[in-house]
């Protein structure tokens, strides 16, 4: 306690560049995931490649794919963009399954149906499909936030400072406080996240609330 | 930089002695070995037991949730803990593998419960309708059926245990992971990128071995090869869909990892 007391500064400090370098890949692999995902669905002979080249990706663990970072993309070993990068690989590797899962859930009268009404293409995944897959997205997502925060105090070993440099700090000068800070930091911010896309689900699937909360 | 470090792999200095690559692979194949075998003792039988009894789900839960504690936190905090009190090689050996096995235990523990409780209620009542003892449902019904969820789940522990050793050189554990915290320590980035290219490997090899392990382990029966699937959607895919997203999203249905 005494420790934080004098270090919180740093602690908020450390905390929003760990919230950058786990919250930006998550919105990128999000992103990259959707149109990756409807592929999937689309061909369904591409969804066994999808979940095989996920599958492989998230395989390698984090301490090799940070330093082997640089070699891809011709970086400096202690840029950060390392980090943003590898953890953009994790965040797609879990959620472009899940994405297509999510899709493919969507029940076949339900997309009749929107089509029947005048749903094509783009506006139907946009305004049908997406919407009724967010629970599985969401889900996948949660997932997603709290094993990057997780993982992302790993890149304090390859010298990109946030909340894992206490982790390391605390243990080579045997601060005790600093340590436990570092990982109940850790653990604040994967439930912040975590809560905040359960709510952020939540806004999005106003019809899970009625009657009852069926399904 | 990919001519130092394919310079780095092939020179014959870093393929033999005690820092060298065999070595070293070894080290690491003992200490995952070490850590599933102990893990697998604690965690099989008594996700055998929850599935089959429903009985204390809440454990499941309450390591799945686990998860969010940094893994290198825990290193660390186990490393200071238990090294002033033991000696020599010991003093790393011990907080590792003790780590390795608190990071084994949930995917395993999560696999088996899940394999049990998934098991179809027709086939378990089937199985004592022909007279089947509860030993002997749980052998030779609910086992067989649950095997490739917990396979999965000994796959996830797997690459956790194999990646989370890596960073355990760290706090002075052998192993591949050596390469890479030396490497960073002394800037030789070709002995860091090597021994990275070297543990990923490692785990894809893993990853591909324990896949066709699987493969020959379950049943045909149960995996479908050999028969046609229907493509069909419903409701109750919607469910499943989520319910797999929350309880096992990592690629290919394992329950999922962080490190």
């Amino acid at each position: 306690m005494d420790w934080l007391a004098s270090n919180w500064r740093t602690v908020i400090d450390l905390a929003g560049q760990h919230l950058y370098l786990a919250g930006v890949p998550l919105l990128l692999g999000l992103l990259l995931s959707l149109p990756l995902g409807w592929l999937a669905k689309r061909w369904r002979g591409a969804y066994p490649a999808v979940v095989t080249t996920s599958g492989l990706l998230y395989t390698i663990p984090s301490l090799a794919l940070f330093i082997i970072m640089p070699i891809v993309l011709g970086t400096k070993i202690l840029d950060p963009v390392n980090v943003i990068v590898a953890m953009t690989v994790y965040t797609v590797a879990l959620l472009a399954r899940t994405v297509a899962d999510g899709l493919i859930s969507v029940p076949d009268h339900v997309e009749q149906a929107a089509t029947a009404m005048g749903y094509r293409g783009l506006r139907r995944l946009v305004g049908v499909e997406l919407p009724l897959a967010v629970p599985v997205i969401a889900a996948g997502l949660r997932v997603a936030a709290v094993s990057n925060v997780s993982i992302v105090s790993v890149a304090s070993l390859v010298g990109v400072s946030q909340l894992g440099s206490l982790l390391v700090d605390g243990w080579r000068r045997i601060i005790w406080g600093e340590l436990v800070t570092g990982i109940v930091a850790c653990l604040v911010l994967a439930l912040l996240l975590d809560g905040l896309i359960l709510l952020g689900a939540k806004a999005l699937t106003p019809w899970r609330r009625v009657a009852g909360g069926a399904a | 930089m990919i001519g130092s470090l394919l310079s780095w792999l092939t020179d014959p200095a870093n393929w033999s002695g005690s820092d060298g690559i065999p070595t070293r692979l070894l080290e690491h194949l003992t200490y995952a070995l070490m850590t599933m075998v102990i893990a697998a003792a604690v965690a099989l039988p008594l996700g055998l037991w929850i599935g089959h009894s429903g009985r204390m789900r809440w454990l499941v839960t309450a390591t799945n949730a686990a998860r969010a504690v940094p893994t290198l936190g825990l290193l660390f905090a186990a490393s200071l803990l238990v090294g002033p009190v033991l000696k020599g090689d010991a003093a790393y050996l011990a907080p590792s593998i003790a780590v390795l096995v608190l990071l084994a235990v949930p995917p395993l523990l999560a696999g088996t419960y899940a394999g049990v409780e998934a098991v179809d209620p027709a086939a378990r009542d089937a199985a004592r309708g022909v007279g089947m003892t509860g030993w002997q449902v749980l052998r030779q019904v609910e086992l067989p059926c649950a095997l490739p969820l917990v396979m999965s789940g000994l796959r996830t522990a797997v690459l956790q245990v194999v990646a989370t050793a890596t960073i355990a050189a760290y706090i002075g554990l052998g192993g591949l992971g050596r390469y890479l915290v030396d490497g960073i320590a002394l800037g030789d980035y070709p002995r860091a990128a090597g021994g990275a290219l070297l543990v990923a490997l490692l785990a894809i090899a893993l990853e591909g071995l324990l896949a066709l392990l699987q493969r020959r382990l379950v049943s045909p029966g149960l995996t479908g090869r050999g028969r046609r699937v229907g493509g069909s959607r419903n409701d109750d895919e919607s469910v499943a869909a989520e319910a797999n997203a929350r309880t096992a999203v990592a690629p290919g249905g394992r329950p999922g990892t962080s490190s």
